[in-house]
């Protein structure tokens, strides 16, 4: 088990040397474009060329090249944007990131409780009225853009409503941190939490349906209601316990996705300074240190989301655990 | 209720499904009793309906396709029809069954132990711990080596063996007063399927169960039972004592059964004694007896469905009269069963 | 070479192994080795049909697959008629493949749903035999009366027949190219008992016309008896005991043979009540098997010499083979 889990481990950080590789070549070493032009950003003057070909060392070979940028990444922590000269990058991705983890973390919550909510709900009720309305209701939250519901929900409690009872208590868009005043912290996100969370609660719900009547065929259901439990024990404690497998997986994948920076139409609609906000600047300005700081940054989250879904996988399905 | 009265009381029992070709009798209208203490063998071709039979007793057929009527009694209480609180009460505790698949009989991700307490606590006030201990026990009366080990285990880490004697533990939990088996041993080697059999004969003497068990094979209703009821196209085409049967059986269906098995001891035939053609589709079942199409005894009065009648508690549902039967069950058991 | 010749086996394996490695792990150290057939030695003489018996795992379709060549040998020998086919290339062996022929469990499983059953009969003669669209027809009829179908069948699907049916269909197949050896692994296993006795009087009435040599693959002693003159009965991948069928089944000496055919429940009342030897515990992991005798764990009669010395196959002088340090009876 322990080896297993080390073994894993090292999987990962091999997993991320690689990514971290792949996206150093395309940005640095792709052939016929001159880096450090792209890195000093358009119009940049001879002198500041130079300058970066040598801070980057550009003009030394490929895997010393890797090297300074890595360590100028993890180590010495000063690599600066080119584009917003003076920001460093490194700061600005680890600001971002308590404004992400707030909005997908809370998102998550919501969406988790939902989808179960939702998926159990059909399951049990297959074919009747109740299930058709989830579904549909379900389908429609799969489909809605989230920039457009995002959109909706700002025109309604900024400016619309905004001055009625109902919606007088939602803050201006941005973030306000946790650590600085969590009510208001609450306040802000609410509405992002419940806009982002929308589609997956759609999505969960629809996916835990269809894995729990699945489920709900199987021999050892049979056997659960032989032995005079309730149906609700058998829905839940076998039914659902067995669905969850399916569940765990694709809640660790997108969590680690949105983590990465998959919520940023969410947190541009919102005004939140995210990760995700964080890239798509980034690369409406090419600017490469940075994109290549969140990227890495992303790879993590979505390595290290797997090994947590790996991880978790093992609790929750003990065929995992004797693999080996 | 008297102390002799039957313990189960099927009369008329019909399960049917609505599909595409019609309507499908997988059990069309059958009637037996089964004592108290006693262990019925029921043989039949694939498709007989023979686990819808069970699944019926269970109250375990829940497609919404399907039909089920006549009546159930079970300790004088009507089955059919019964709310789900009420069977409940009586499913698990006085009847318990056992699967064919004892691969996937289990739920994978709870251990056993927690899955024969789940039937323990369902039906008595214990604590877990108790129901826990109480698992032990039965792991060990069934017959699995470290009981306190295999308490713990999930069910991918037993062999198809134990776990078939996990499934069996968990359906002696509340002492049963009747076990439906259905092919508990199909799936299983002959050498743990003899260890299973060994053990479901016990069963009587510890427990004090009835048993129905469900199987196509003849050699493990000889072995284990006390009567055998043989079943074809969703009927009951013979029924009677275990030795009634295997020395005079009545039906064709039950000759043509006896002499395809190939024999283990003596003179190998040159032939088999096989039944000519294929088993009946259920959609679309011949006119009058089930088996005519396949019957080499087939004459005019089998036209219409012939009744379960007979002596001596050994009945048969077929046309021919019965002089001319005993001629034939001559001839048929001088092939067959050594004597 | 003498007048031996004549006499010489169809299909003779000396040592043959077939290893499996399983396990995803990249590191060599934590892969295993399931040693699914286990230096198996047999010689199959032309005309006869060598039942394999034992139970579920203990290697007799790998076993089975190794003497057609449908799988690589990992060492050891095999030859057809005195001919080395151990590495032969899958071109090389393109012209025997006419003369061994495989029949599977489920027949379902092996023919194309979604072609006629007529032109699954004719892809043998496509691609062995030049044959005018007529000849097919004839030969495919013919084929399908053999089985015991009839020539309309042709135009059906594999789903529109019943398991019996699908199965005489596998049957017909492995019989176009006229082979002289057919390895039927578990052809009556997925049967219903009266189908099954109808296949197993067909694949009898087929030898006797073709003069067919069988290599008959079942877990249900039975049936092995029924069709079988001569047993090998398998055990953890290893032939424990062969000999003539009547001779094995009626007196075995291997303490396994013993307790599997006393495992058969026979359908007679008079002999239900015998003394039956129900063995303890379960098939070891063919991934990590026992030392010396691999039965030993679940043998009554076992010693300290079986658990350390691994018996080798010995004839006992009555024409068969047994490996075993304290035959039984006989
Ligand atoms: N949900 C269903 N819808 C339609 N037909 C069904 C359904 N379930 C079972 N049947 C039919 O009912 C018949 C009886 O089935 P059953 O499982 O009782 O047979 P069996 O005697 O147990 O056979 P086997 O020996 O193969 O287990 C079969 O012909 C089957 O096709
Ligand atoms: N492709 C494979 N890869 C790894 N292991 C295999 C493979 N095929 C078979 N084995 C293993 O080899 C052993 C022998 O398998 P085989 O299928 O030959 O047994 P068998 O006697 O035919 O069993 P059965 O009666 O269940 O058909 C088994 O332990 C099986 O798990
Ligand atoms: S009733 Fe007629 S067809 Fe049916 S089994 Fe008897 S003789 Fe045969
Ligand atoms: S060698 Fe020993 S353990 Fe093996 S079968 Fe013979 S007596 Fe039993
Ligand atoms: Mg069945
Ligand atoms: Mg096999």
């Amino acid at each position: 088990m322990l080896a297993a889990m080390s073994f894993r481990l090292g999987q990962m950080v091999l997993v991320m040397f690689g990514i971290s590789v792949v996206a150093f070549l395309i940005f640095f070493a792709t052939p016929g474009a001159d880096p450090s032009a792209r890195i000093a950003g358009r119009n940049a003057s001879q002198e500041t060329l130079v300058q970066v070909r040598h801070d980057f060392g550009l003009d030394r070979p490929l895997p010393v090249q890797y090297g300074l940028m890595m360590n100028r990444l993890f180590v010495s922590r000063d690599l600066t944007s080119f584009v917003n000269r003076g920001q460093r990058v490194i700061p600005a991705v680890t600001g971002a990131i308590p404004v992400t983890l707030s909005l997908v973390g809370g998102a998550a919550v919501l969406w988790v409780l939902g989808g179960l909510i939702v998926g159990v709900i059909a399951g049990a009720t297959r074919g009747t009225f109740i299930d058709r309305a989830l579904m549909i209701l379900s389908l429609i939250g799969v489909s809605v853009p989230v920039f457009w519901l995002g959109e909706v929900a700002n025109l309604l409690t900024q400016s619309r409503w905004h001055d009625t009872w109902l919606f007088s208590w939602v803050p201006p868009l941005g973030y306000i941190p946790l650590t600085q005043d969590p009510w208001g912290w609450f306040k802000a996100l609410v509405i992002p939490w419940f806009t982002l969370a929308t589609l997956y609660v759609g999505l969960y719900g629809r996916v835990l349906r269809a894995s729990l009547i699945e489920m709900m065929q199987e021999d050892f259901i049979r056997t659960a209601r032989a032995k005079g439990i309730g149906e609700r024990r058998v829905l839940l404690h076998h039914g659902l316990r067995t669905s969850l497998v399916a569940f765990v997986t694709m809640f660790g994948l997108d969590f680690g996705a949105l983590v990465g920076g998959g919520a940023l139409l969410t947190e541009v609609v919102f005004g939140l300074q995210g990760v995700g906000k964080l890239t798509y600047e980034a690369l409406q300005t090419l600017d490469l240190p940075m994109i290549l700081a969140t990227v890495i940054y992303a790879s993590f989250f979505v390595v290290m989301a797997n090994f947590v879904v790996d991880v978790v996988f093992v609790f929750i399905d003990p065929r995992a655990r004797d693999v080996r | 209720m008297s102390v002799n009265a039957p313990l189960l009381v099927v009369e008329g029992l019909t399960v049917s499904f609505r599909s595409d070709a019609g309507l499908v009798r997988a059990v069309a209208g059958v009637s037996f009793a089964v004592e108290q203490r006693e262990i019925v063998g029921v043989v039949g071709e694939s498709g007989s309906g023979k686990s819808q039979t069970l699944l019926a007793i269970m109250g375990l057929i829940d497609s919404p396709n399907a039909v089920v009527s006549g009546s159930i009694r079970f300790m004088g209480q009507e089955l059919v029809g019964l709310n789900r609180r009420a069977l409940d009460a009586i499913r698990g505790r006085q009847i318990a069954m056992i699967f064919q698949d004892p691969m996937s009989a289990l739920t994978p991700v709870h251990t056993i132990g927690n899955q024969i307490g789940e039937q323990v606590r369902a039906h008595e006030k214990v604590s877990a711990r108790a129901a826990r201990a109480r698992a032990v026990q039965l792991l060990d009366a069934v017959g699995i080596a470290n009981p306190d080990r295999v308490v713990d285990g999930y069910p991918h880490q037993l062999s198809g063996g134990m776990r078939q004697r996990a499934v069996i533990a968990m359906a002696l939990s509340c002492n049963p007063a009747l076990l439906v088996a259905d092919e508990p041993t199909t799936a299983l080697d002959v050498t743990v399927q003899a260890q299973i059999l060994e053990l479901i004969g016990r069963l009587r003497d510890q427990f004090g169960s009835a048993v129905i068990l469900v199987t196509h094979d003849l050699g493990v209703v000889a072995q284990v039972t006390d009567r055998v009821m043989v079943m074809y196209g969703g009927r009951f085409v013979e029924e009677g004592r275990k030795g009634s049967v295997f020395r005079t059986p009545l039906h064709p269906y039950t000759w043509g059964l006896f002499g395809s098995i190939p024999p283990m001891d003596g003179e190998r035939p040159a032939r088999l004694a096989a039944i000519p053609g294929a088993p009946p589709s259920l959609s679309n079942l011949p006119k009058g007896c089930a088996f005519g199409p396949r019957c080499a005894f087939r004459h005019d009065a089998c036209i219409v469905q012939p009744p379960l009648v007979g002596g001596n508690g050994h009945r048969a549902a077929c046309a021919l009269p019965e002089t001319s039967r005993k001629f034939h069950i001559r001839e048929v058991a001088s092939i067959e069963t050594p004597v | 070479m003498s007048g031996v010749l004549r006499e010489r086996p169809l299909l003779r394996t000396s040592d043959l192994s077939k290893h499996y490695h399983v396990g995803r792990s990249i590191l060599p150290a934590q892969r295993r080795t399931v040693q699914a057939v286990d230096t198996v030695s047999l010689d199959i003489w032309p005309g006869e049909t060598l039942g394999i018996v034992g139970e579920s795992g203990c290697g007799k379709s790998t076993l089975g697959r190794c003497l057609v060549r449908l799988t690589d040998i990992t060492s050891g020998s095999l030859e057809f008629e005195g001919r080395d086919i151990t590495d032969a290339s899958q071109r090389q062996l393109r012209p025997l493949r006419r003369q061994m022929q495989m029949v599977f469990q489920d027949p379902s499983a092996s023919l194309n749903p979604r072609r006629r059953v007529g032109d699954l009969l004719a892809d043998p003669f496509r691609i062995h035999e030049r044959l005018s669209a007529s000849e097919m027809t004839d030969r495919v009829a013919e084929l399908l009366r053999r089985v015991e179908l009839s020539p309309e069948h042709a135009s059906r699907y594999p789903h529109e027949f019943s398991g019996g049916q699908r199965q005489r269909i596998g049957i017909a197949r492995a019989l176009a190219l006229r082979p002289r050896l057919i390895v039927a692994d578990e052809p009556v296993s997925a049967l219903d008992v009266s189908i099954q006795a109808q296949i197993v009087n067909l694949l009898a009435d087929l030898r006797e016309e073709f003069n067919l040599t069988y290599v008959f693959i079942a877990h249900d002693l039975s049936v092995v008896r029924q069709i079988s003159t001569r047993v090998a009965v398998m055990y953890l991948g290893s032939v424990v005991e062969s000999g003539p069928t009547d001779l094995v089944f009626a007196a075995p000496r291997h303490h396994y043979t013993a307790a599997l055919r006393s495992a058969v429940p026979i359908p007679s009342i008079d002999r239900a009540r015998r003394e039956r030897l129900v063995l303890k515990g379960d098939l070891p992991s063919p991934m990590n098997p026992p030392s010396g005798c691999r039965f030993h764990t679940r043998c009554p009669a076992a010693t300290s010499t079986c658990r350390n010395e691994r018996p080798l196959l010995q004839s006992t002088g009555d024409g068969r083979l047994v490996a075993c340090h304290h035959p039984g009876g006989g």
